[in-house]
């Protein structure tokens, strides 16, 4: 709960705020930063949220902006978080690009919105696809007046009803973020799969669907036997439209889309993985004059698969100057704002390894701080392949017939943390030929 | 209008725009007063032309006047009244929107004139057609009985809420159980019912609903049960809350709910899971089938492992829920240790978080992997979380004892790497291992020694010199080493300057041959040169011990410590059932009952009611509360709480700490005071080690009011000893280890002394 939700900017300075109960005074809000300054001063950790003299701060952060609920209460922590999370994506979704400016030009609608979002301190509703229909820009200049939508009350609150389609279609993603930690010694220290599945529909009416996958513990308990490969979902999580009951019971996913574009599901495996692009470089320091790099790639899937677009960031030091490259594929860029240089290889074909060299001048005055052991990171897509091996059986719509297995793709890319600290120092080692 | 305003400026410029003939002109202004406001410019003069415009079919138009209304009805009391009449009507309207917007800002606006309309509107609104109005007026049920509670009593609002629960659509069902929850809340901090205060006249009836509106029965938990699958992510959340508070009457009904709430593990709001987990710990606690516990605690741990790779300020809630319910069961993550890996990126509040839940997931299976990595973010650049990472390398070492080894080995690579900080933390660690495997690792002395020079924190020079004191007898140049810090002693911090005076005393017993001369100095410079009590003391003390009674100094000085362990929980027991009830919330985050960082509330107005009895209390309890706020051992709350016997005696307690030490003066006037009811005090005093000295305190004894500082003090000096691993470390072994001995030597004595001398024998001692 929440007695005032504000938008500060990054001066502490309130963009935009709403009071929903009278309990806090607003002039709480200019607190919040000098708090927080405060706390940093005096070596303490800035937590998401803190109290103090009987105020309860709030906040995440988002680009530039805070955004804050203050209560006097004790509030449902995990509840006010995740609906500030959710009204940043709600005017994400407005406005494209949320900052300072934007909330500013829009200062009419976030009103309305925020006035709709919460009531007393309570969220209600934050589906921004819903919140769409009854609050535009352009509300003024329709003849009818605006109504609550059904969906806003309704027990399908994500779905409104009367859509039309000529061509009905669905289609349908499984993406798979590998996540995954490389020590020192090459070895895989943590590993975990995030994969969604993110359906695209144009369907008319009301249409029930069933998603069928090849799941493990389906398969175990309705006793069939699974043809190829089951794979075990260790954590799945769903968009409020599926039956949450259901498929605790039987494991079936069925559900009734909202329109659109949406994520079905999320789910989670921590089997190991190997990397499948796997980095290791060398370094060669001579303090005060030179550093320099040999970094090997290697694909380690399949060979028929290829990964598309592979961006390899080496950390440097940051005070390193005049780079030099020499690469057997691709191209290397240097990016001094990340201190890092990139190489970037457009075609990564399994089973093959390509070196490349790098040299950076260092300055002749040392460094006195120490250096920053960022590890290796790595960006990459392989279309057509997922590393659980799930796979879509069928996706039904109930009622109508036709719509056999939909355009389905699948893709595997790195995760927010595809990271190998495989750097090491070459004096220690041989350098490899390259 | 009384007095003319200003021909001129921005307000008469926009006056004159509201009253304009043309309604895109009028439309205009409102927008351009809204967007005055929102920088902050006071628009309240305004108030009766941005009134005129409320009644208009331009939706847009209407929720900008009624903001306007919103934020300045307080300022114009006398001219809310205006708005009345359309309030009243658009609560009529068509357009359930409009009936809903209506309904929501009239029962908001804060003066008792629009209140008093307000009645049959929102009587009407209770039962509207629609579900959106419905869903509406709920809350606003909530929002009136936060202004004037007699009138939704009066007017049965609240019955109608409960109604409500039976409501077909969902999404009012959840509104009305928050609001319920909401009132249900408030009305605990009105005046009490009578028993509570014989003394005064009940309030009156009509200000607080009857409980019974508020008790959830067997029909209602059915209702819930079927909403909660079928309402919004946050309805859920409201329904998960009250469920939480439900008193089953069997465990068959436990049962029952935890198998219907498991479902919202797979919901993506990670509120939803932090709810759900929450209602099936509560109601677990009746549920005995083993087969059904299992699977709960299995099915458990995907959902919160997901939950950390949510956005970072929802996975520190989650991570703080998470430490929580570890210290509950620690078996429901054992297998899950990696995923709290710390990611590069993280920001510094989450890293910390997984470090503390790393150590409490450590065992002797992960031990090396959690090693490797602990290692890995020693050699990172922020030095707060270095050194907590070399601080989680010495818990680990404390908490396992096949991994201690390497533990140490890991420390001694660290210290090689000559980074200053890191030094000084593995230093201050290694003394916690010493503590806990005495003798076992005296081959590292050497290189501790080695880097002497590079320590410049008190407390890591503290805990060197108490390892060179407590091995006096094997390292050759002690004398030498310690020399060296009596060199400087008068410019030393007071933790520093103890060790040093206690590590010199230990070297002379062990070696009274050759050390002569610098405990001489020692105590000179401590007892002349010193403007700390505390170390002054402490001298005075040994110096007599010394003079007296040699043997007595040794067994006092040289006294086995007890050994130290890593506390399985760090709030006390019965706070942690309490905070377990209130998963998700603030209090779950901060780990600490919502009392201590709320003012109002049941709890707080009891305290007040007492404080008002007890004025000379006000201090005492004060500063309790304030060791609660610090995060310490927050039981002594509720043992202060729970008696009511002896009248505070703080003065008592501070004429005799002539020991210079808290925890033993408190402890003399608890002899004091139980001299009486006991023929030996002294046992009482073992007990009362005995008791503070047990990792997880079970029963902890009720102290009565008089020693409530001393055990205090006593008991953060133990909380040090056995995490050991933070605040001032050094001092409270020995100040343990003395007052021990103290007792056993003590003891013979004492059995044949009437019980009335007990006290004059503890202060002969001295």
């Amino acid at each position: 709960m929440a007695s005032l939700v504000a938008i500060l900017d990054v001066k502490g300075k309130s963009l935009i705020q709403r009071s929903y109960r009278d309990d806090v005074s607003p002039s709480c809000i200019e607190r919040f930063l000098p708090l927080v300054l405060d706390m940093e001063e005096d070596n303490v950790q800035v937590t998401p949220c803190f109290s103090d003299e009987g105020i309860n701060y709030m906040h995440i952060r988002h680009n530039n902006l805070y955004f804050l609920a203050l209560s006097k209460r004790n509030s449902n922590a995990a509840e006010t978080i995740f609906f500030l999370h959710r009204l940043c994506g709600v005017l994400k979704e407005y406005f494209k690009e949320l900052e300072e400016e934007s909330i500013r030009d829009n200062f009419v609608i976030i009103y309305e919105l925020l006035d709709e979002v919460m009531d007393f301190g309570f969220p209600q509703t934050t589906e921004s696809k819903i919140l769409q229909e009854y609050i535009t820009q352009e509300s003024h200049k329709l003849e009818v007046q605006a109504r609550p939508p059904m969906a806003v009350t309704n027990a399908v609150s994500w779905r409104s009803e009367g859509i039309r389609y000529r061509k009905n279609e669905v289609f349908l993603d499984v993406v798979e973020s590998v996540n995954l930690l490389v020590n020192a010694s090459g070895n895989v220290v943590r590993s975990e799969i995030l994969g969604a599945v993110k359906l695209k529909c144009y369907l008319s009416g009301m249409p029930e669907l069933r998603l069928g996958l090849n799941d493990k513990v389906m398969f175990e308990s309705t006793g069939r036997a699974a043809r190829g490969k089951a794979v075990e979902m260790e954590d799945v999580k769903f968009h409020q439209c599926v039956r949450l009951s259901r498929f605790e019971n039987d494991r079936t996913i069925s559900f009734i889309p909202p329109d659109g574009e949406f994520e079905l599901m999320s789910y989670r495996l921590s089997t190991s993985v190997k990397p499948l692009v796997f980095v290791e470089a060398k370094v060669e320091s001579h303090r005060g004059s030179r550093v320099e790099y040999v970094v090997k790639v290697k694909g380690q899937f399949k060979r028929k698969s290829t990964a598309n677009n592979v961006e390899i960031y080496v950390p440097v030091p940051d005070d390193a100057d005049s780079p030099k490259f020499r690469a057997s594929v691709g191209s290397v860029v240097y990016a001094p704002e990340k201190s890092a240089f990139v190489w970037k290889i457009k075609q990564l074909g399994g089973g093959r390894d390509y070196l490349m060299r790098a040299h950076f001048g260092l300055p002749s005055v040392r460094n006195e701080e120490l250096d920053k052991r960022a590890p290796i990171s790595v960006k990459f897509e392989i279309p057509y392949f997922t590393v659980s091996g799930i796979q879509v059986r069928y996706l039904k719509i109930v009622e109508k017939s036709g719509y056999q297995l939909p355009w389905c793709r699948y893709i595997c890319q790195n995760g927010d943390d595809y990271v190998l600290r495989t750097i090491s120092d070459a004096n220690a080692t041989g350098v490899i030929p390259l | 209008m009384a007095m003319a305003p200003p021909r001129k400026g921005e307000n008469y410029e926009l006056r004159q725009q509201l009253n304009s003939e043309y309604r895109d002109k009028r439309a205009d202004a409102i927008k351009r007063v809204i967007a005055n406001h929102t920088i902050g410019k006071d628009c309240s003069g305004l108030f009766p032309d941005v009134v005129k415009n409320m009644q208009t079919d331009d939706l847009e138009q209407k929720k900008l006047v009624y903001l306007y209304l919103m934020n300045y009805a307080k300022t114009q009391p006398e001219l809310v009244i205006l708005a009345v009449n359309t309030f009243v009507k658009d609560t009529a309207d068509p357009n359930p929107l409009v009936r809903a917007l209506a309904i929501r800002t009239m029962s908001v606006l804060r003066a008792e004139k629009i209140l008093d309309y307000l009645a049959s509107p929102l009587s009407r609104c209770l039962k509207d057609e629609n579900p959106y109005v419905r869903k509406t007026a709920a809350l606003c049920v909530a929002k009136v009985f936060d202004l004037k509670p007699e009138l939704c009593v009066e007017y049965g609002f609240v019955e109608t809420l409960r109604d409500l629960i039976g409501d077909g659509n969902p999404m009012v069902v959840a509104n009305a159980v928050a609001a319920l929850a909401d009132i249900y809340e408030a009305s605990q901090s009105l005046p009490a019912t009578p028993p509570a205060s014989p003394g005064r006249s009940s309030p009156p009836p009509s200000s607080r609903p009857s409980s019974d509106l508020f008790i959830i029965d067997g029909p209602t938990l059915t209702k819930l049960l079927v909403a909660l699958n079928e309402c919004s992510e946050w309805g859920r959340i409201a329904i998960l809350n009250t469920l939480a508070r439900y008193k089953a009457v069997d465990e068959k009904e436990s049962e029952h709910i935890c198998e219907r709430v498991m479902p919202q593990f797979q919901h993506v709001n990670a509120a939803v899971v932090l709810g759900a987990v929450k209602v099936i710990m509560i109601h677990m606690r009746s549920v005995t089938r083993e087969d059904l516990l299992k699977s709960l605690t299995r099915k458990m741990a995907p959902p919160l492992v997901t939950l950390i790779s949510s956005p970072p300020e929802v996975q520190w809630v989650a991570l703080r829920n998470i430490n929580l319910l570890l210290q509950k069961r620690p078996d429901i993550l054992a297998n899950e240790m990696r995923v709290f890996f710390c990611k590069y990126n993280d920001p510094p509040y989450v890293k910390v978080e997984k470090l503390d839940i790393m150590v409490r997931l450590a065992s002797e299976k992960n031990v090396d992997t959690l090693l490797g990595e602990l290692k890995e973010y020693a050699s990172e650049v922020d030095v707060d979380f270095v050194r907590k990472a070399v601080r989680a390398v010495g818990q680990v070492a404390i908490k396992i004892d096949e991994a201690a080894e390497r533990c140490v080995g890991v420390l001694m690579e660290l210290i090689e790497t000559r980074v200053s900080y890191v030094v000084q933390e593995a230093v201050i660690v290694i003394k916690d291992i010493f503590r806990k495997y005495p003798h076992s690792y005296e081959g590292i002395i050497p290189t501790l020694c080695a880097n002497l020079e590079e320590l410049d924190e008190p407390e890591a020079k503290a805990s060197l010199i108490w390892i060179i004191g407590e091995y006096a007898e094997k390292i050759e140049n002690a004398d030498e080493l310690l020399g060296t810090f009596l060199e400087t002693f008068k410019e030393e911090s007071y933790p520093v300057q103890l060790q040093t005076l206690t590590a010199i005393v230990k070297l002379f017993l062990k070696k009274p041959d050759e050390s002569q001369a610098i405990v001489q100095r020692v105590l000179q410079a401590a007892t002349k040169d010193c403007d700390s009590a505390d170390v002054r003391d402490r001298a005075y003390i040994y110096w007599r011990l010394l003079s007296s009674d040699p043997a007595a100094a040794k067994s006092v000085v040289l006294a086995n410590r007890p050994p130290i362990s890593l506390p399985q929980t760090t709030v006390a027991p019965a706070i942690l059932e309490e905070l377990i009830t209130e998963v998700s919330s603030l209090a779950s985050v901060y780990h600490k009952p919502a009392a201590t960082f709320i003012g109002k509330g049941r709890l707080g107005a009891e305290d007040m009611q007492r404080r008002a009895m007890q004025p000379e209390e006000e201090m005492s309890r004060e500063k309790a509360l304030a060791t609660v706020v610090a995060g310490q051992q927050a039981e002594n709350l509720l043992d202060f709480d729970a008696d009511d016997e002896v009248p505070s005696t703080s003065s008592s307690s501070q004429t005799l700490s002539m020991v210079g030490s808290g925890s033993n003066s408190g402890l003399t006037s608890k002899a004091i005071s139980n001299v009486a009811k006991s023929s030996n005090p002294l046992d009482e005093l073992m007990d009362l080690f005995s008791t503070a000295a047990m990792t997880t305190p079970t029963s902890q004894p009720i102290a009565p009011k008089s020693t409530v500082s001393g055990i205090q003090g006593l008991q953060d000096d133990h909380d040090d000893t056995f995490s050991g691993l933070s605040g001032l470390s050094s001092p409270p072994p020995q100040i343990n280890g003395s007052t021990n001995s103290t007792q056993q030597q003590s003891q013979q004595q004492q059995q044949q002394q009437s019980s009335g001398g007990a006290q004059d024998d503890l202060l002969g001692l001295f």
